[in-house]
């Protein structure tokens, strides 16, 4: 998160009233960020109304394209670059390659699915985390609020997140 | 979520009444698919039947030189067909098809009792919404597995190369010294022993689950969640070694000199899939009735689930049994997929592809996001290219071996599917109006009602 970001940031105790209270800031026509809980929350995503992952479809391209490399290296070895009779097939012996293609297409998606996910997320090796509050790795229940994109006043955001049954209102 | 959460079990008994008006159009299709089947046997009868098959006047000439190739292809090894072309009858092809509708619906009716048994087994709580549809499939053993039993019992030596006379007699002129040493499993008694004997533990079982689960509902309790776990338990070990050994009964053997240590799980997963294709579409017109209404998308997406998995488990054995036997390259096994490729007049060729794309690409390319195993028409879409399929698979596993080339797609094999689906469809309908739709007392029923992925 980057430093220059407005942030509101309501506080909870409890992941019930976390829960309502996204619901009731909802209502009041405020955009809600994100909702940060030390574990995961049935129903929370949906609540907040997060678009659904498009991770399914970097899958299936991962995988489109694991299936070409693998044909094509296949192909290009055993076909063009150094025909081989095996078993006395033909050279382009399809059926014998689709276990090789198989693993090829989920050898891509899995690798290109963790890479994806990864940069999307901006993990990577040496990358520091920036909790908006350290409490949400231990016990505390935290909906941050980006004020520069709400159209709704940021005392009525902070009022808002008090009637909803946050503990504290911070700003960061 | 909020949808579902005023749904109390208190209030949710529900019954499906069969109606007559229901019960008119199955009889009309059944009667439809009876006058399909005469007019296909009639016309069999006159050797016009099958749009493939050899016409009479030339079929004696090419005899001669396709049996040669047949030969040939099999390295030597003497192919049933050779057995079966002696004593081929026209009465054949309809015997052949009771054979293959009575095998894939008591499939269809056995998985139902496998898939409620798999559900307790791993106390899964999800299916306890929807697990009174498959609970009423196995109804249709009574039906089927006595028709299973008087086909061979009368009809035998037409679908089993292993009962044609003299194969085990040394010194008869149909001695088959490969039949002959197999004939300690392959003989007549000790197959009806086993079709009896499972056949009636399956349907014993199915019995005592049924009867649990409808006191369940009277009295409540978990105790009888507890009992039926175990019932659930004891029909997986049976059933566990019996889909294997009717797999190699029912249709391996018909093929006598061929063999796949695979072969079981190969018609399992085929069973399987299909079964899950026929639970969606009853779920689903229960569901257009206005039944039902507490299985919503999150189960039908799970069920979609495992049309998609289970569509991708029987091309992974389909697939690995047919590599196997390629890499290899041993004629003895070839002769096999040789039979379905090439002989036969290539009549076979056609449904062997199509059988992959209805079975394999159609099932995972319509059913690979979400949104399609959310969305009913997908879903139904999906079910019927099932379904199919693997009707297709099972004629691909059986006529060959049992017709050769007068083997064929014709009005005999549109009735006798019709006539056997419209049956199917009545007794499992009399079934489901036994009981209420939802099983009340489950003590899983709110867990299901919450479900949600």
């Amino acid at each position: 998160m980057s430093s220059t970001t407005n942030y509101i940031l309501g506080v909870y105790d409890d992941e019930d009233e976390v829960l309502h209270a996204v619901t009731a800031v909802k209502a009041k026509g405020i955009k809600i960020e994100d909702v940060f809980t030390p574990f995961p929350i049935h129903g929370l995503d949906v609540a907040v109304g997060h678009a659904r992952t498009r991770l399914p479809i970097a899958a299936f391209m991962f995988g489109t394209l694991g299936l070409i490399c693998a044909l094509a290296l296949i192909s290009y070895t055993m076909v063009f670059d150094w025909p081989m009779i095996i078993g006395g097939k033909d050279f382009f012996a399809l059926p014998n390659w689709i276990p090789v293609t198989f693993e090829g297409t989920v050898l891509f998606t899995a690798f290109g699915l963790v890479t994806t996910f990864c940069v999307s997320n901006n993990l990577y090796p040496g990358n520091k985390a920036e909790p908006l509050d350290l409490r949400i790795t231990d016990d505390k229940f935290v909906m941050a609020i980006n004020v520069d994109k709400n159209k709704v006043s940021a005392a009525d955001i902070k009022k808002a997140l008090k009637d909803s049954g946050a503990i504290e209102v911070n700003t960061k | 979520m909020a949808g579902h959460s005023h749904f109390s079990p208190a209030n949710v008994e529900e019954h499906f009444e069969f109606s007559a008006e229901g019960k008119k159009r199955i009889i009309y299709a059944f009667i439809a698919g009876l006058a399909a089947l005469a007019l296909g046997i009639y016309l069999l009868s006159k050797g016009e039947a099958g749009g493939h098959e050899v016409a009479n006047a030339g079929h004696e000439a090419v005899k001669a030189g396709h049996e040669a190739a047949g030969e040939h292809l099999s390295g030597g090894a003497v192919s049933h067909q050779a057995g079966a072309e002696e004593h081929y009858d026209w009465t054949n092809r309809i015997w052949a098809n009771v054979w293959l509708n009575a095998v894939f619906f008591t499939g269809i009716a056995v998985v139902g009792m496998f898939f409620v048994s798999l559900q307790y087994l791993t106390k899964s709580g999800w299916s306890a919404v929807m697990k009174r549809v498959p609970e009423a499939f196995p109804k249709f053993l009574y039906i089927s597995l006595p028709i299973l039993a008087a086909v061979f019992l009368f009809k035998g030596d037409v679908i089993f190369h292993w009962m044609h006379h003299g194969v085990t007699e040394v010194g008869s002129e149909n001695y088959d010294k490969i039949i002959a040493g197999k004939s300690g499993y392959l003989n007549k008694n000790f197959f009806l022993i086993r079709l009896v004997v499972f056949g009636g533990l399956w349907i014993l079982l199915w019995n005592m689950l049924r009867k649990k689960s409808l006191e369940e509902d009277l009295n409540g309790g978990t105790e009888y969640f507890t009992q039926l776990v175990k019932i659930g338990t004891a029909f997986i070990v049976i059933f566990g070694a019996s889909s294997s050994i009717f797999a190699w009964d029912w249709v391996m053997s018909i093929d006598t000199h061929w063999f796949s240590t695979m072969f079981g799980w190969y018609m399992f997963a085929s069973w399987h899939v299909t079964t899950y294709a026929v639970i969606v579409l009853a779920i689903l017109y229960l569901k257009d009735k206005g039944l039902m209404g507490y299985v919503n998308d999150n189960h039908l997406h799970d069920l979609g689930k495992f049309m998609f998995a289970f569509s991708i488990f029987w091309t992974y054995v389909w697939f690995e049994q047919f590599l196997l036997i390629y890499y290899a390259n041993l004629p003895e096994e070839t002769i096999y997929f040789l039979e379905r490729w090439e002989g036969h007049n290539k009549i076979y060729k056609t449904s062997e592809i199509l059988m992959v794309i209805l079975n394999f690409l159609l099932p995972f390319l319509v059913l690979m996001t979400r949104d399609a195993k959310r969305t009913r028409i997908f879903l139904k879409i999906a079910a019927f290219l099932i379904i199919a399929g693997h009707y297709m698979d099972f004629y691909q596993m059986i006529m060959p071996g049992v017709l050769g080339k007068h083997g064929g797609y014709g009005l005999v094999e549109f009735g006798m599917v019709t006539v056997f689906a419209s049956a199917f469809i009545y007794v499992i309908s009399g079934e489901l109006t036994k009981a209420s739709l939802v099983a009340k007392n489950h003590p899983f029923l709110p867990e299901a009602l919450h479900h949600d992925i």
